[in-house]
């Protein structure tokens, strides 16, 4: 035991990955077994805590009656659209902005303030101009991210090495060449990370304006779960956000991996 | 020393300069401060076919140096020549390998030694036969398709190399190349680059700060002084070539190298006492 202790507990030292495994099973196991406990065993009430069986029940019935892949869709396509209209303006203006001081002179105030704004506190005025509809929904996921996007992305690229354009030029590479074929690509491993860390925080935005003001969506869902204490169903909206989470996070993953195999950790 | 070089070795005379560098300063004015002269009146002349090399110590301006040369910075004053054409920006005429690792991670090493004649459009076939040949030069074959970051330090700054020469440039630029390596490596990249050189008759301005490695590429060593630097001296190595890693303890070299040394730590200790360093 002592050396299994000393073993595990030196800083930054790998362990096997059965070991590894095995500890990550264990936590999701235990988990789940104080859920049972504390639920089956009626330590908390029914309507506090819900037993593991009756959020699946919440999601069979919900499935049953397509009301769980509706919200989950209406979410999916909100997230979405935000997201991606936020990527394709941030990436080249996040890239400009690190690497050209005229682009940072003109938008990086800018951003730094708006920035500083908590979408939700903009969430009242959003309606007000665009309504309860998903347009109101897309714009608040994108201001949550397209600022946040910029700035990281704007980092990214103010990180790429001079040397690497220097020795483009000597190469008799142009400014043109420089930008498209050079610093563009060198930014792709950042960006990537960028896209990948925001579209968690995306998911954030989105439950935040469903909860305020929405008819569909895995937000509203649990917002109108909660108001007749079915917390089954409550759960069931947090597990379902969770686990499509995980999903984009792996996708992503698997995309850099795919796109960028030169950037890929051994 | 120079009129007087010029004349007591008459062949070289012949040959005229590859690359002339003629007064040249380089001022700039930090944000905060006064402004710093890093180069003074800086006149050298590099002779086609010649390696030429500058030693200094740290901070007086040698990369800043190599850099107007490559065209990368603009000089205060004067002006530098390569083919009796003045240099006014970087071109594919002057290749250069830094000191930073600076291949592109996203290229394989085949596609990194052909960037340059890709930018330029070669065909495919004809890129493809001169990378070939610069790989196997650099010892690297069998390695055309890794990705810089599955290559070691050396490996690195081989590629870096095969890269620079596969676009014939008129001048090498080196910028102390194998100052991150170990000393094994450092070594074998000497011999490697004095074979490459021997075979290719380049003209080659490199940098450094290592005396012995100085002595033992150089045709010239030109020793500079503590910032502002100027050309304090210039010292021509009249070692025989091909030249090898033994001769690091020949007396002749270490004749040279006493004398560079002494000269180096003169101007070393005059920056220290003032503080540059």
């Amino acid at each position: 035991m002592a050396s299994f202790l000393d073993a595990y507990t030196a800083p930054k030292k790998d362990i096997p990955r059965r070991a590894y495994l095995t500890v990550s099973t264990l936590v999701g196991v235990m988990i789940v077994v104080v859920w049972c406990a504390l639920s089956y065993g009626e330590l908390v009430r029914g309507d506090f805590l819900p037993t593991p069986g009756a959020v699946v029940g919440a999601a069979i019935s919900g499935a049953g009656d397509g009301s769980l892949q509706e919200n989950t869709l209406v979410s999916v396509i909100e997230i979405m659209s935000g997201f991606i209209i936020a990527s394709i303006l941030s990436v080249p203006l996040g890239i400009l902005m690190g690497s050209f001081k005229v682009v940072e002179a003109a938008i990086e105030p800018v951003t730094n303030f708006v920035r500083y704004l908590p979408v939700s506190a903009l969430i009242p005025l959003l309606i007000l101009w665009i309504g309860i509809g998903i347009e109101e929904k897309i714009t608040v996921i994108f201001i949550g991210t397209f600022f946040q996007q910029l700035i990281l992305i704007a980092d990214v690229s103010r990180g790429v090495s001079k040397d690497l354009l220097d020795v483009s030029y000597t190469l008799g590479a142009t400014r043109r060449t420089v930008v498209w074929r050079v610093l563009i690509p060198a930014t792709m491993p950042g960006v990537m990370d960028t896209l990948r860390i925001t579209l968690g925080w995306a998911w954030t935005y989105l439950v935040v304006a469903e909860l305020v003001a929405a008819n569909k969506g895995l937000g509203y869902f649990i917002l109108n779960s909660m108001r007749g204490l079915f917390t089954d169903q409550i759960f069931l909206g947090i597990i379902v956000i969770g686990l499509l989470g995980l999903l984009t996070d792996q996708a992503f993953k698997l995309l850099r991996n795919r796109m960028l195999p030169w950037a890929t950790a051994t | 020393m120079g009129d007087g070089d010029v004349m007591a070795a008459p062949a070289a005379a012949l040959k005229p300069a590859k690359l002339r560098i003629a007064d040249v300063a380089l001022r700039f004015t930090p944000r905060r401060g006064a402004p710093v002269t890093a180069l003074d009146r800086i006149s050298l002349d590099v002779r086609d076919q010649e390696f030429s090399v500058i030693v200094g110590p740290s901070g007086c301006g040698k990369t800043s140096l190599l850099r107007l040369v490559a065209g990368l910075i603009e000089p205060s004053e004067g002006a530098i020549w390569l083919d009796d054409k003045r240099v006014t920006g970087p071109g594919r005429d002057r290749g250069m390998v830094f000191q930073s690792y600076t291949l592109f991670p996203w290229l394989t090493v085949q596609q990194n030694v052909e960037f340059g004649l890709k930018v330029a459009g070669m065909p495919l076939r004809q890129r493809h036969d001169i990378s070939r040949r610069f790989i196997l030069q650099v010892g690297l074959e069998g390695f055309e398709e890794h990705y810089p970051r599955q290559l070691s330090g050396g490996m690195m700054q081989r590629v870096a190399l095969a890269r620079a020469l596969a676009n014939d440039p008129a001048l090498l630029l080196m910028d102390e190349p194998f100052g991150a390596l170990d000393s094994q490596t450092r070594s074998l990249m000497q011999e490697l680059l004095l074979d490459i050189w021997q075979q290719s008759s380049k003209t080659v301005l490199f940098i450094t700060h290592d005396i012995d490695e100085s002595i033992l590429l150089g045709d010239h060593v030109y020793v500079m002084t503590a910032r502002p630097g100027r050309i304090k001296e210039m010292v021509e190595i009249d070692l025989p070539r091909p030249r090898h890693v033994d001769m690091l303890t020949s007396p002749a070299f270490m004749a040279l190298k006493r004398h560079i040394m002494r000269s180096i730590h003169e101007e070393a200790v005059r920056s220290f006492a003032s503080g540059e360093a």
